[in-house]
């Protein structure tokens, strides 16, 4: 889904070909707003297809699997006739391309429909779980780049030296490492064997308790950047690495310029594009898919609530959280495109 | 400073290249003034898996004042290596070894740590490279990348560093530059990204400019405006440059002396005029008569001379161009030639003293006097012994390397 959003810009030969050719006069402002509203309207229509495909077949995937939604929520001893009271009940006689369409024309309304199993509405549902995991989707991510990008930084600067031998080596193990032993290690670390700090599970809501709020979250972040950090420190030094042999940065050097000016103010924007596009796809994936970390520690967010769902056969439900984590993939694709655009120059006239 | 943003340049365009003045101007004193930049014994090699590349092998020259000193030779002699290490920019690495001194205005600037090197950089020395296109940085726009140079060597503020960059590339003959600052390098044309990165070399006033090759990637049309501008800035700045270049005819029209490399080597030294009318080496009169093709990248320019280019890696015992050259005999294969003065083929008889009496002593110290004329070679062109090995060549039909000699080439 983001292959095509996802290319890298500064590949492009034709960026630099396109405009030497003559003094290039700056589009006038009408014609730049219509070609950007032309943009904009492109990837609208974009995020309208995919948003209908990816529902569309998570409907077809769900009714496709064993089991049934009517039999769950009628209990287990209940009749044959009861089941299908229930069934009709919930509309699930229905074939599902009707269903399909009835759940449509609730999402234009803004309705998702009920949990069959609780009764809570959807939407409710997912008001309370998206800041949940949006908090420790968006902390984990900080926290990765911030430990990353200086390592990597002082790691292509004086590659096969202590730091980026040592950041290497601890990255390769945390990367290895699978979520839940790494989770469980901390915990160990942190939350009782050795100390206990932090708490191990649970989760204490920010306008609730601010600090409780972080201690609950640490944990889990860290769990989920560790890995991160790593992959990012390895990509962001090798993509660095290659740009520190330009020329631009011998001219740079050639100016007096300080070793942190040139890493920081010349290397790291043109080296930056791969790591961007990673972290992008990152937090998509964190936003709806971080299910081992917030089962294993307790926290009621979109993963947790996904992975319910299915057990439960609770199609509205799963539907729901399906639904904002395509939105969501399609929405960071986009900004991650108005950051290129924001870091090139290049870019930017290509529209 | 003020010179460079001093009305429309063209006004007080001369047809006159600016290094016949100044070589005049600085020449007197010569022997009494110190040079600008003195390079001695500069060795650079590298150790790579195929062994040691001695890219740069015991180069001595000297750069005064004022002077524009041209460096030329084939592809892979050396020239980007020694001048990128006269500058400091090639410092001490794992597989890098160093050996030699360079001397900057008296200061042995090859024994000084990166961060006082640096000081140098942009304000005493400075820059610019062969390709516009990879030598400013894509993502930063224009001005704030001549900013920088006046912001960390002048101390000026923003608006101050942009008000400066504007006059800086009106003096490079940028039309609207008050546009151009704002503008990213993409968006401007080859001959117009040099000019940027002149006025970036420039814009603190540096004393000793390295050029490397400035014109090779541009336009034809293009490449004259450049030399043009570079020789005028030269001038009114009275700064002193070293340009490193493939081509003669710039070396013959913007330079005061030339230095020309082979194989990490100087093989021949001496004041441009001097030089065009009576090369010494071998080799540099086969560059002169290579005849440059119109099309085409200007590295192709000296595949012109027959056979190949030296081996860094396993350089042979004599001369190294002996493989190559029409005149080779028996001593070239075994023996190094020395650097020595072309003033011993004037005094003695000419040829006899430079072919038989290489007793006279080692060759002088180059940075002592730097308009001596000196070479490298057994026998040397326009000498009875060159001439007579050459004839003994085109007689066996061979040279002593066994190189074939077809008599209609020589
Ligand atoms: N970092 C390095 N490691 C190994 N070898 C190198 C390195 N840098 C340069 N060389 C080698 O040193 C030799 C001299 O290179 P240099 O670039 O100075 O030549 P040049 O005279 O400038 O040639 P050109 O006209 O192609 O620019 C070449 O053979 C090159 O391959
Ligand atoms: S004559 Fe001998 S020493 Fe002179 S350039 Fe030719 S090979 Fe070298
Ligand atoms: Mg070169």
């Amino acid at each position: 889904m983001s292959a095509g959003l996802a290319a890298s810009p500064a590949a492009d030969p034709t960026a630099g070909a396109t405009v030497a050719a003559g003094a290039p006069a700056r589009a006038p402002r009408g014609r730049r707003q219509r070609r950007f509203a032309a943009v904009v309207g492109k990837r609208l229509l974009h995020l309208l297809i995919v948003l209908l495909l990816v529902t569309f077949a998570s409907f077809a995937i769900t009714d496709l699997l064993p089991g049934d939604a009517a039999a769950t929520v009628a209990g287990e001893n209940a009749t044959p006739e009861q089941i299908a009271a229930v069934r009709t009940e919930l509309g699930l006689d229905r074939p599902m391309i009707v269903r399909y369409f009835d759940w449509l024309g609730g999402v234009l309304t803004g309705d998702l429909g009920n949990s069959f199993r609780t009764g809570q509405p959807v939407t409710e549902a997912l008001a309370q779980r998206i800041p949940v995991s949006f908090e420790i989707a968006v902390v984990a991510q900080i926290l990765a780049l911030l430990v990353a990008i200086p390592l990597a930084v002082y790691s292509a600067y004086r590659p096969g030296k202590l730091i980026d031998r040592s950041s290497m080596a601890i990255g390769f193990g945390a990367a290895a490492m699978p979520h839940f032993i790494l989770g469980m290690v901390l915990i160990l670390l942190f939350a009782g064997g050795l100390s206990s700090i932090l708490p191990a599970t649970g989760f204490v809501g920010f306008f609730d308790d601010p600090l409780g709020n972080l201690k609950s979250i640490i944990l889990p972040c860290l769990t989920l950047m560790l890995g991160e950090a790593a992959v990012y420190r390895q990509l962001l030094r090798s993509d660095m690495i290659s740009t520190l042999q330009e020329d631009f940065i011998l001219m740079a050097r050639s100016k007096g310029l300080s070793p942190r000016r040139i890493l920081f103010r010349h290397a790291l924007r043109p080296s930056s594009f791969s790591l961007i596009t990673l972290a992008g796809v990152n937090m998509g994936r964190l936003l709806g898919g971080a299910i081992v970390v917030e089962v294993m520690f307790a926290i009621p967010g979109l993963g947790q609530m996904v992975a319910q769902a299915v057990y439960d056969r609770d199609y509205l439900m799963l539907q729901g959280g399906i639904l904002v984590i395509a939105v969501s993939y399609v929405v960071i694709n986009a900004l991650i495109d108005l950051l290129y655009a924001a870091l090139d120059p290049r870019v930017r006239r290509r529209g | 400073m003020t010179s460079i943003d001093a009305g429309p340049a063209d006004q007080r365009r001369d047809t006159r290249p600016p290094a016949a003045g100044s070589a005049q101007t600085t020449a007197p004193g010569a022997t009494a003034t110190r040079p600008l930049l003195e390079v001695d014994q500069l060795r650079v090699h590298f150790a790579t898996p195929a062994g040691l590349v001695r890219a740069v092998d015991g180069v001595s020259l000297s750069v005064r004042a004022g002077e524009v000193l041209g460096v030329v030779g084939e592809s892979g002699s050396g020239k980007t290596v020694m001048s990128r290490r006269a500058m400091g920019l090639v410092g001490p690495g794992t597989t890098t070894r160093l050996s030699g001194t360079v001397r900057y205005d008296g200061t042995e600037i090859s024994a000084l740590p990166p961060a006082e090197l640096s000081k140098l950089w942009g304000s005493e020395m400075a820059m610019i490279l062969q390709d516009p296109m990879t030598s400013l940085n894509p993502v930063k726009r224009v001005g704030e990348q001549i900013g920088e140079s006046l912001r960390r060597h002048l101390g000026l503020d923003r608006a101050a560093a942009h008000q400066r960059a504007v006059q800086l590339l009106r003096s490079v003959g940028l039309s609207e530059p008050e546009r151009r600052v704002r503008q990213y390098p993409h968006e401007l044309s080859g001959g117009m990204r040099q000019r940027v990165t002149i006025a970036i070399a420039l814009s603190c006033d540096p004393r000793l400019l390295f050029a490397d090759e400035p014109t090779t990637a541009l336009d034809v049309t293009v490449q004259a405006q450049i030399l043009e501008l570079l020789a005028r800035q030269q001038a009114e700045h009275r700064m002193a440059m070293m340009i490193v270049t493939h081509d003669l005819r710039v070396v013959r029209g913007h330079t005061d002396r030339v230095v020309v490399m082979y194989a990490g080597k100087v093989v021949e030294a001496a004041p441009t005029r001097t030089l065009f009318a009576a090369p010494r080496m071998p080799y540099t009169e086969a560059l002169m008569n290579a005849v440059p093709p119109l099309t085409g990248s200007n590295h192709a320019v000296l595949r012109v001379i027959p056979g190949r280019p030296p081996n860094l890696l396993a350089p042979p015992p004599g001369c190294a161009f002996a493989p190559r050259c029409a005149s080779a005999q028996e001593r070239c294969l075994t023996e190094m030639p020395p650097l020595r003065s072309a003033a011993d083929l004037a005094g003695a008889s000419p040829g006899g003293s430079a072919a038989g009496a290489p007793a006279g002593g080692p060759a002088p110290a180059i940075a002592g006097t730097p308009d001596d004329h000196v070479y490298r070679c057994w026998y040397p062109v326009g000498t009875e012994a060159g001439d007579e090995a050459r004839r003994t060549n085109i007689e066996r039909g061979h040279t002593a390397a066994g190189t074939p000699i077809l008599a209609e080439a020589v």
